[in-house]
């Protein structure tokens, strides 16, 4: 029972962790109805950026390396590296593209992955880095002494983190005034634009969100993992995250990420030895297809109806 | 009047430009790198040192035997595909067509396979690819130099061996990316493991491998002696962190050579720290070899590193070892088809069978103690089968034995039944090396 418990908490939290990748995902679905491929792409550039910055300031600055003026000057710089990219992409890739079938959209994202993978290794090389951001990862002894249970120390802020970040998009999005633009942009451009709805600096905005959503992930990520161009993978753990979540819902990307997370787990320790293992990178999308056929809007997606 | 004058003047350009060409012959080297994409960091790390020695090699000894290298890349991003695509871009460049394929990924090696037959091509893999390819009756053309997998696994026991004493009864957790690669030591393993009475148990991470919570969790509850990591990019740092986080002791921790160079340790900062891992090179810029490389190469910036301070780690070095192997080639290859001209693929070839790389030479090229002697053979494509082990101390790799000694005699058994099944399937006579000069 024990083991279980491990095994499921140890799930969960990693879920909180492929939530947070997927909640760029969705503040773009939302806002724009895109599916932005680029998200994974993303993650990586805004990594790479931090930590790039965090090399090249004390040369620059004369500041102390290591040191928390460092570590948060990186931090503001990469987060507005992230929100140029994110006006940069509305003004250059989205605009000419309005009102053009989602297809469209979604293929240009595809080409815009490319083009943030490449000039994140162009500007600051394609070496492995390393990020400590100052959490061990270690289990909580308290966890270990009294249940035997592991549960790690890192792995609980970056759910707490990821919490709060997803509590905070919430009430954004459903209690001010640019958070109903938001949603009103999301249903219908046209309509949105009709009302005097700023369909650009709306966007704009959704991007730069969604930038600073892919620095806090590409921190946590990379902080677990390194900052190496496999953080862009980090976007496919999301997809079946999305599918069950529902992509236009931020709580059901918490939801989506803790089913999955638990299920994959459980999955990897309870059947894997089964089946010869290593099943936890398709299992999600197999629990997805299966959700899909039930519920194809997610747990928490807007149900779509046409008329015919 | 002018119209002479031009004749005259272009035939004078002509004829400098032939008599150049006819002096300066050129011995060409294709190589499909990568440099973008996800293994970006092993690819740039060991071609740029393959191509630093080759620039070494021209400003210093003004080539070999008179023949200036030169080289050209192509962009394979690891993928297979692009792989086939660089093969056939490069295989006819150069005054006589491409001298060797090492496409440092054990996917495209197998899609290039029968390929290089026919083209006459050597597929030289070091440290990777296909192991029974070391059976060289039944693959005239691969070369799975140095040491191959199933090698290694064998001096993994005995460096384990060596720390423990007896294995009877001991645990021992094979953490495997699931892929062929992944699965190269597994019939190795289980044949030592019967033989020792050990056991192995193997854990599978899927690619990429930057989630190893729940194997990490099993392993936790197997207790193991020791966990020896065979993986690949992310899988390693994620697996050393992962290891600290379950309070598994980096110190028993032995992983394979694809898991032991700074892009693996780096990322996972102090959870590395105590890490073991094999070698058929090992890490450091004291050796003569890296120094002339500094001194000529990076001091005429004609240094293929954007990042110098790479020069010396485990991937730059090992692009190093490609570079001397390569040229030591085309070496042998001269001394039987002569000097001062480009030789074929198939003339090569031959160089790459008959390697004599000993202690001597060894010294002489700068490079003692930096990779093991290499004899190769008719019979053997592998030529050495020796294994150093290095450890992390937090901030770089240091050397912790000797040159190992795989079980030779257990693995030779294994790489010639898979080859001679190998041989049958595809209808393939093996050479009698008896008959081979």
């Amino acid at each position: 029972m024990q083991f279980f418990l491990e095994v499921l908490i140890g799930g969960l939290l990693s879920g909180v962790l492929y939530a947070l990748v997927a909640l760029g995902f969705v503040l773009i679905f939302k806002a724009s109805g895109v599916f932005n491929f680029a998200q994974g792409a993303m993650v990586f550039f805004a990594a790479l950026t931090f930590v790039g910055f965090t090399e090249v300031l004390p040369g620059w600055t004369g500041l102390a390396e290591g040191g928390a003026v460092v570590f948060w000057l990186a931090f503001v710089l990469a987060l507005v590296s992230m929100v140029v990219l994110g006006i940069a992409t509305e003004k250059i890739v989205l605009r000419p593209l309005v009102n053009q079938p989602p297809i469209t959209l979604f293929m240009a994202t595809i080409g815009l992955s490319y083009l943030v993978e490449g000039i994140a290794q162009g500007i600051w090389g394609a070496n492995v880095r390393g990020l400590e951001l100052g959490i061990e990862d270690v289990p909580i002894e308290y966890m270990m002494e009294h249940h035997n249970i592991l549960i790690s120390s890192f792995d609980l802020f970056a759910a707490a983190l990821a919490g709060v970040l997803v509590g905070s998009l919430a009430l954004f999005f459903q209690y001010t005034k640019v958070g109903r633009a938001l949603r009103a942009v999301a249903d219908d451009h046209q309509a949105a634009l009709s009302i005097g709805i700023p369909l650009q600096h709306i966007w704009a905005i959704v991007w730069g969100v969604a930038g600073f959503v892919a620095l806090v992930a590409g921190l946590i990520w990379g902080a677990r993992n390194g900052v190496q161009f496999a953080l862009t993978f980090t976007a496919l753990k999301a997809l079946p995250v999305l599918i069950l979540g529902g992509f236009t819902s931020v709580p059901g990307a918490i939801v989506g990420g803790l089913i999955i997370g638990a299920s994959e787990k459980l999955a990897e320790v309870y059947v894997g030895p089964f089946v010869g293992g290593g099943i936890e990178s398709w299992f999600p999308y197999v629990l997805a297809l299966l959700f899909l056929l039930v519920r194809p809007e997610g747990l928490f997606g807007e149900r779509h109806i046409d008329r015919v | 009047m002018e119209f002479k004058k031009t004749v005259m003047l272009g035939a004078l350009v002509a004829g400098t430009l032939a008599a150049g060409v006819a002096m300066a012959a050129e011995q060409f080297i294709g190589l499909p790198s990568y440099r973008v994409g996800a293994y970006a960091a092993g690819g740039s790390g060991i071609y740029g040192g393959w191509i630093d020695y080759m620039n070494l090699i021209n400003e210093r000894d003004g080539g070999v035997g008179g023949v200036k290298l030169v080289w050209e890349e192509c962009e394979t991003e690891y993928n297979n595909a692009r792989g086939v695509e660089c093969y056939e871009r490069l295989k006819n460049k150069g005054e006589t067509g491409n001298s060797m394929f090492s496409p440092l990924s054990t996917g495209i090696t197998y899609s290039v396979l029968d390929k290089v037959a026919d083209d006459k091509i050597p597929l030289v893999t070091i440290g990777y690819g296909r192991t029974d390819a070391a059976d060289g009756r039944v693959f005239p053309w691969v070369f799975p130099l140095i040491t191959t997998y199933w090698s290694q696994a064998t001096t993994m026991i005995k460096y384990i061996e060596s720390k423990e004493g007896d294995l009877k009864g001991k645990k021992i957790v094979l953490l495997y990316h699931d892929s062929a690669y992944g699965k190269e030591p597994h019939a190795v393993l289980d044949r030592m493991a019967a033989d020792k009475g050990f056991t192995v148990e193997k854990i599978a991470v899927a690619h990429p491998g930057n989630e190893q919570q729940s194997q990490w969790l099993q392993i936790r509850q197997i207790r193991p002696d020791w966990v020896i990591l065979w993986g690949w990019g992310v899988m390693n740092p994620t697996a050393l962190k992962a290891a600290a986080k379950t309070g598994f002791p980096r110190t028993k921790m032995l992983g394979v050579w694809w898991s032991g160079a700074e892009e693996d340790t780096i990322p996972a900062g102090s959870a590395a720290k105590g890490f073991t891992a094999a070698g058929f090179n090992v890490a450091g810029a004291d050796y003569p070899v890296i120094k002339d490389i500094k001194k000529v190469v990076y001091g005429k910036s004609l240094g293929n590193m954007e990042d110098e301070s790479r020069v010396g780690s485990v991937y730059y070095n090992r692009g190093v070892v490609h570079g001397i192997i390569a040229v030591e080639a085309i070496r042998k290859a001269q001394e039987k088809y002569g000097k001062g001209k480009a030789l074929t693929g198939e003339q090569i070839r031959w160089g790459y069978e008959n390697l004599n790389i000993d202690d001597k030479k060894l010294a002489e090229l700068g490079a003692a103690g930096f990779m093991p002697p290499l004899k190769t053979s008719c019979m053997d494509h592998e030529g050495s089968g020796k294994v150093k082990y290095q450890s992390w101390d937090g901030a770089k790799w240091q050397v912790v034995t000797d040159w190992i000694d795989a079980d030779k005699q257990m693995v030779r058994g294994m790489i010639e039944e898979s080859a001679a099944k190998y041989a049958q399937e595809k209808g393939i006579t093996p050479r009698d090396c008896s008959k081979e000069m």
